[in-house]
């Protein structure tokens, strides 16, 4: 287990336990009790931690290494799941990861954000920052099921689209702006979840659902924390404010009303326990199927297209 | 995230200065000075360099709308700060003080007019509004006017220059990118015709949304068109950027612009390609 800054004095305790623990190998009353008042001491830390995050520590555990990805719920909330490659035109971006799913019964095309876990898939996975390709791959898979009137599923996870040299010259900014024109008009649900990292166009580029929801640790913005301070104060000394001021957090978003709600997170990050997190992401997914599957398709674009067209805040003068 | 680092410090990203003061101007590219009155008659491009000075919406609808008559629409969005965003300054105070510096309300207006006989919508941007950011009245204004275009079948023009989604109203500027994008989404339903025209620069969520959105992608000369701008990209991948990267002419090759447009001709021009849309 990683640990964050804020952290420290939990894994301060926790080490101590595991310390406790190794001496304790025959039966022994006294560190027994020892280690469960220290667990006690460790819930209750945490809990007091936790219960007062500020906007940069939601980004720093939006952002936690152990934090489950996109292919760790494919395997925790689907029965089956056939991966599917490639945009058809350059290549398979592999910082987007999509295919068909079946969730509780149900066929579903799932497409999200994927990073990676050590050095090597990091840079495998581009550290979930998608190309032109991916955004193309997407595309094509959410055509494919309108085609077969199959819901979409997308997770978001990204620290941005990747601004690369290649990217820029294939088409970056064209391939986001075609898959937001088309999921406007797309004519099966879109159910959207963020997971970790929502940054700009690069998440709203898999993001426009009829649903979406973002889980208690997780962060959606314009830009980043980090380079909102390196524009707007000159150093990238500001990120804690510049998180602060971005009103960044589910909770900020729900209250600006551009998602449609918290899903909460086990005590100490969705990384403490993956199968909880799971359980609560798939539960959402089988409540929002089950209202827009009722829905004609005429009018899940209604929807779509009153939601996003009615985002905003501004004063009407006349 | 080695992209967030940045190098050196006090990095200045290039950017054409406003139209500057004065009867003589000079030329950036060239240093040559020509009269004022000569540059404006040429539209503010160089005659001789073809150097295109930046200009904002007035100088736009006087050059599209014939006679320079148009009605302005959109007027009544006007901007608000939603989150309360303070940096070094109040998003208020910078809102408050670039209307007092620009005369402009914010960074987009709407014109419908005619345009050598046509009916033409024309949304336009304006740098000197912040850096032309797209915050939620950007967005409702230019939703306003392709709700009009497609409510009376008249050709849209969206005419972009910006540095992207506005920072001080975070994820709402984002959201900009989807209503713009969902509202040309039902434009096209009715086969009404888009134009998108972009100048230097056009970055960011307005080149990711509606700058590359348009039935015709077409360019100013040597406008900076880009998602992640030079600085960015250059961090990045940590070696120099090819010459003339993510200009018009680098994009034009590159397949995502239908033609380059010079100021002087863009009037008969855009005229033409309506017309040949529109059977007329």
């Amino acid at each position: 287990m990683q640990y964050l800054d804020f952290e420290k004095p939990i894994a301060e305790l926790e080490g101590k336990i595991e310390e406790l623990k190794n001496l304790s190998n025959v039966s022994d009353g006294v560190l027994n009790n020892e280690i469960e008042s220290l667990r006690e001491r460790v819930d209750e830390l945490r809990e007091s931690i936790f219960t007062n995050l500020t906007r940069w520590q939601r980004v720093q555990l939006a952002r936690h290494p152990d934090r489950p990805y996109t292919l760790d719920y494919i395997s925790l909330i689907t029965e089956e799941f056939i991966e599917l490659h490639g945009d058809r035109y350059h290549s398979d971006d592999k910082a987007i990861v999509s295919g068909l799913a079946k969730i509780d019964g149900q066929s579903v095309m799932i497409i999200g954000h994927q990073k990676g876990r050590d050095t090597n898939s990091r840079k495998y996975r581009n550290f979930g920052m998608a190309n032109p390709e991916g955004y193309r791959k997407a595309y094509r898979l959410m055509k494919l099921a309108e085609k077969f009137n199959i819901p979409v599923l997308t997770l978001l996870d990204t620290p941005g689209a990747y601004p690369g040299l290649e990217a820029e010259e294939r088409g970056q900014a064209e391939a986001i702006a075609k898959n937001l024109k088309l999921m406007a008009t797309l004519k099966v649900p879109i159910i959207t979840i963020v997971i970790g990292e929502g940054a700009s166009g690069g998440a709203i580029g898999i993001g426009m659902g009829n649903e979406v929801y973002m889980l208690e640790n997780t962060w959606y913005s314009v830009i980043s924390p980090e380079s909102c301070s390196s524009i707007l104060w000159k150093t990238w000394d500001y990120k804690e404010q510049a998180a602060a001021v971005l009103k960044l957090t589910a909770v900020d978003l729900k209250e600006m009303e551009v998602i449609d709600g918290v899903l909460k997170e086990p005590m100490g990050g969705a990384h403490r326990d993956f199968e909880t997190t799971a359980a609560t992401v798939k539960e959402q997914v089988n409540e929002s199927l089950k209202r827009l599957k009722k829905l004609k398709p005429e009018k899940l674009v209604e929807q779509r297209i009153e939601k996003y067209t009615t985002m905003g805040a501004w004063e009407t003068v006349k | 995230m080695s992209w967030f680092k940045r190098k050196d410090d006090n990095i200045q990203t290039e950017t054409r200065k406003e139209m500057p003061e004065g009867v003589w101007v000079k030329v950036p590219e060239t240093g040559e000075t020509i009269h004022r009155r000569e540059l404006e008659d040429n539209l503010w491009v160089d005659p001789l360099s073809g150097y295109h000075f930046r200009i904002g919406s007035n100088e736009y609808f006087s050059i599209l709308f014939d006679e320079e008559k148009f009605e302005e629409i959109g007027n009544e969005i006007q901007p608000t700060d939603p989150l309360g965003f303070e940096d070094r300054k109040k998003y208020s105070d910078r809102i408050k003080n670039s209307q007092e510096k620009t005369g402009l309300s914010d960074a987009c207006r709407i014109g419908v007019g005619k345009m050598n006989g046509l009916d033409v919508v024309v949304g336009c941007m304006d740098f000197s509004f912040i850096g032309g950011s797209m915050g939620s009245v950007v967005g409702e204004r230019l939703g306003i006017a392709i709700d009009h275009a497609r409510e009376n079948k008249i050709p849209l023009i969206i005419i972009s220059q910006t540095g992207g989604a506005r920072m001080m109203e975070s994820v709402l500027s984002l959201m900009q990118m989807a209503k713009t994008s969902a509202k040309l989404a039902l434009l096209e339903e009715e086969g009404v015709p888009y134009i998108s025209y972009m100048t230097n620069p056009t970055t960011g969520g307005v080149t990711a949304s509606y700058a590359m959105l348009g039935d015709f992608n077409i360019a100013e000369p040597g406008a900076l068109i880009a998602f992640a701008g030079p600085r960015v990209v250059r961090q990045t991948i940590g070696r120099d950027l090819p010459e003339g990267f993510q200009t018009a002419e680098y994009l034009l090759d590159h397949g995502f612009l239908d033609f380059i447009l010079p100021r002087t001709k863009m009037k008969p021009k855009l005229t033409q390609l309506l017309k040949l849309v529109l059977h007329k």
